[in-house]
């Protein structure tokens, strides 16, 4: 792209970041006929090189261990090799620090489409009282928005995207516009029997596949790989289902490998300019805008937002209230799976249907008492799938020994495992935020983040209560469970583990206790908005994608009024 | 990766975008062709970190570890990820070793040239973990690596995951559940 500085264009709208957040916005201003600038720390994807859909293990010499073996030696890539991730919880020259006494990890992807193009495609819509946790049982705060604000943009988000499921009515799990999900696999037909006898409701799966023709992307094609990415398209990815589609309209100028660095604001207060770094060149560039979308993930844009200081905003912009970075939390997780014997000796078939269980269970126990406050859903996992480095390193472990008998024991192994996977509410506490390290810069000179995490006992409970329930829930299909005695804190998943950090960058009602306003709107900058999950207020059981992109939604809606009465 | 394979998959993309059916025709042929790549191995192999001997050897044990195994290009596997791994290199170069000088000592034959009684003799010790001495623990050790990386290596085949009865990776218009598997396992489980 040519520029020339002088006359550099002044972009209506720069959104920062092109995941779940950034592509929504860019969909939705783009199809209102908005010009708008897209920035992406990364490279362009490309779905049919990049994509490692439908590859045999035997068509890399390394079988998918990686080069030298690296997986062997525990240096393999996050979610093994044929994954569509294109980052790490490690990224060479970006680091991030963290507190003494505190674990955390932070995964980051550094692609147009960010994590949506190897994410779970699980999307569950926020129920009611999950929005107003404070009024139910007087712990935390209250969203600044209602069910019936965020449920027209959850309807417009899985119209869009497609999203599997059955309508139900459990309060916990509001129904929404649903695409017809597969039957259930042979072991998830089990699981549902265990849970009935418990009663636990396990109920088809919602996830963001499309099993119908979809906006002319095609129904998917059962082969099982969701998480390499779709050539296709039949699941949701921002890249594929919203930035490359928005590009068609002519309104949208893409660019990539920018990182950005600083908002620059004027005498007003107003966002003017992005700064970023091009990385191709290393160097300093800044781009014009009239509003700014960050959309960068929610510690992403905290970080940037914190990077922003000026005169009158030394703290950060849009950071009077000087919450920026508070609030920050994680979904707990913990897994625990067992070898089921009526599995064993199955005539073998094809399992693979979509990339993800076909059925899962929403929280049963809302409108009872626990010892612990909010929930969890649980994920479940097992089949066939195709085999693939360390897929037998278990029976290795066990079985011993070699020859005929190790072969034998492996066949009989193979698919009679299943996998139960929690994912609950973190209530927020004072020792778990982010701010800037004011000792570390990344290679390109930008100050990076330093995060403190604690779990509390109302964690440490409800990851109990997850093993209490998956134990029984294998009991009852009369599999046996390994007991390991070791503590809670090393049951529950580490800090960031899950992937679902929200909430640095909260919205609220009143502006000195919340940087956002009911529209994800800042309070002290007008034309600053933030479209990930950094505005939420809570964090429930519930993985967040589809929330994102309901509420990006409804921004860029509001966003897009505002423009239109000029009040930004 | 051959172009030709390239062009199916953009193919199969184009008529799936089109509102169309994956063909499963399409699909097939992406994997024979992927297949036909992998098989031309051209001739006989040339180890790439491994003497001649040291892999000959762990040819020959990969080989009783997962009968199979040399279908399933196993050694190769190991030397390949040696030649780029001064670590993989040094357990293989080490453990092979180990195990010719732990043969002579007891038979006066290395590992290649001794009977496949004492070969037995050898590994029936080296394969489990209870038999853990200060002599045997480097063989143990050694035998775990080769163990767990032969399994890999065979079931990574096409001809292990044939064996192993993994039937997927290919396209289809629905999702069916074989109802006789279904009545199967509910018949063995305690919902019967």
């Amino acid at each position: 792209m040519f520029q020339i500085t002088r006359s550099a264009p002044v972009y209506d709208v720069v959104i920062i970041g092109s995941g779940a957040g950034g592509g929504t916005v860019t969909k939705v201003l783009a199809d209102l006929g908005i010009s708008v600038a897209l920035l992406e720390a990364g490279r362009m994807l490309h779905p049919e090189t990049d994509f490692k859909e439908h590859k045999w293990p035997y068509e890399y010499p390394h079988r998918g261990s990686g080069d030298g073996g690296a997986s062997y030696f525990g240096r393999g890539r996050a979610f093994g090799f044929f994954s569509a991730q294109a980052g790490g919880w490690q990224l060479e020259g970006e680091p991030y620090t963290v507190a003494e006494g505190s674990k955390f990890n932070w995964f980051r992807s550094r692609i147009v489409g960010g994590r949506t193009n190897h994410y779970g495609r699980i999307s569950l819509r926020y129920a009611d009282y999950d929005l107003k946790p404070y009024s139910r049982d007087g712990i935390g705060t209250d969203w600044p928005i209602s069910y019936e604000d965020i449920s027209p943009y959850y309807d417009k988000a899985e119209g869009f995207i497609g999203v599997t499921g059955s309508k139900e009515g459990i309060r916990s799990a509001p129904d929404g516009i649903f695409q017809k999900c597969p039957p259930p696999r042979v072991h998830e037909v089990l699981i549902k029997k265990a849970a009935d006898k418990l009663g636990i409701p396990c109920i088809p799966n919602r996830l963001a596949v499309i099993t119908q023709t979809t906006n002319g992307r095609p129904a998917c094609h059962y082969c099982g790989q969701c998480g390499r990415g779709c050539i296709p398209a039949s699941n949701y990815s921002s890249s594929q289902v919203q930035v490359f589609p928005a590009m068609q309209t002519g309104k949208v100028t893409l660019i990539t490998d920018a990182m950005a660095r600083e908002l620059i604001t004027n005498d007003e207060g107003k966002v003017t300019a992005v700064s970023y770094i091009d990385k191709k060149t290393r160097t300093e560039k800044q781009i014009k805008c009239r509003t700014v979308v960050v959309a960068a993930s929610c510690c992403e844009s905290t970080r940037l937002l914190l990077n922003s200081k000026g005169p009158g905003h030394e703290n950060g912009l849009g950071n009077s209230s000087g919450t920026v970075g508070q609030y920050l939390t994680d979904n707990t997780g913990f897994s625990l799976g067992a070898r089921i014997p009526a599995l064993e000796g199955m005539q073998r078939h094809d399992a693979d249907g979509m990339g993800g269980a076909h059925l899962y269970m929403p929280w049963w126990l809302w409108d009872k008492k626990t010892d612990f406050p909010r929930g969890y859903h649980v994920e479940l996992g097992g089949g066939y799938s195709m085999p693939g480095v360390g897929s037998f390193a278990g029976v290795c472990a066990q079985h011993e020994g070699y020859g005929d008998s190790l072969k034998k024991a492996i066949y009989e192994d193979f698919g009679t495992h299943v996998g139960f996977a929690g994912r609950g509410e973190m209530i927020p506490n004072k020792d778990t935020y982010c701010e800037i390290d004011p000792n570390v810069v990344d290679k390109y000179g930008i100050p990076v983040l330093k995060f403190h995490f604690k779990w509390t006992d109302a964690e440490y409970k409800q990851v109990e209560h997850m093993e209490k329930t998956f134990t029984d829930l294998i009991e009852t299909m009369g599999g046996t469970v390994v007991k390991r005695n070791r503590p809670t804190s090393e049951k529950i998943s580490e800090g960031g583990d899950i992937i679902h950090e929200v909430g640095a960058i909260r919205m609220g009602n009143d502006p000195k206790a919340a940087p956002l306003n009911k529209y994800c709107q800042s309070n002290d900058v007008k034309n600053l908005f933030v479209a990930d999950a950094a505005p939420f207020v809570t964090n429930p059981d519930k993985n967040p994608t589809l929330t994102i992109v309901a509420l990006a939604w409804r921004t860029a809606d509001y966003l897009a009024e505002e423009m239109r009465k000029g009040n930004v | 990766m051959s172009i030709s394979r390239r062009e199916v998959l953009t193919s199969i993309a184009a008529v799936a975008m089109a509102g169309g059916a994956v063909s499963l025709e399409a699909a097939q042929h992406v994997h024979e062709s992927a297949a036909a790549d992998a098989n031309a191995t051209g001739g006989v192999y040339k180890p790439k970190a491994l003497t001649q001997h040291e892999f000959d050897t762990l040819k020959t044990l990969c080989e009783i570890i997962v009968p199979g195994a040399s279908k399933g290009g196993a050694a190769e596997f190991i030397d390949l990820l040696s030649s780029q791994n001064p670590d993989m290199s040094a357990i293989y170069t080490g453990g092979i070793e180990w195990l010719d000088e732990a043969m002579k000592r007891r038979y006066r034959a290395d590992f290649l040239t001794a009977s496949a009684a004492q070969r037995t003799e050898m590994l029936d010790k080296i394969a489990y973990r209870k038999n853990r001495t200060p002599e045997l623990a480097p063989g143990i050790t050694f035998f775990n690596w080769a163990r767990r990386m032969t399994v890999d290596a065979y079931y990574t085949s096409a001809a292990g995951i044939k064996d192993v009865g993994y039937i997927g990776n290919r396209g289809s218009k629905e999702f069916k559940v074989p109802q006789e598997a279904i009545d199967y396992a509910v018949k063995r489980s305690p919902f019967a």
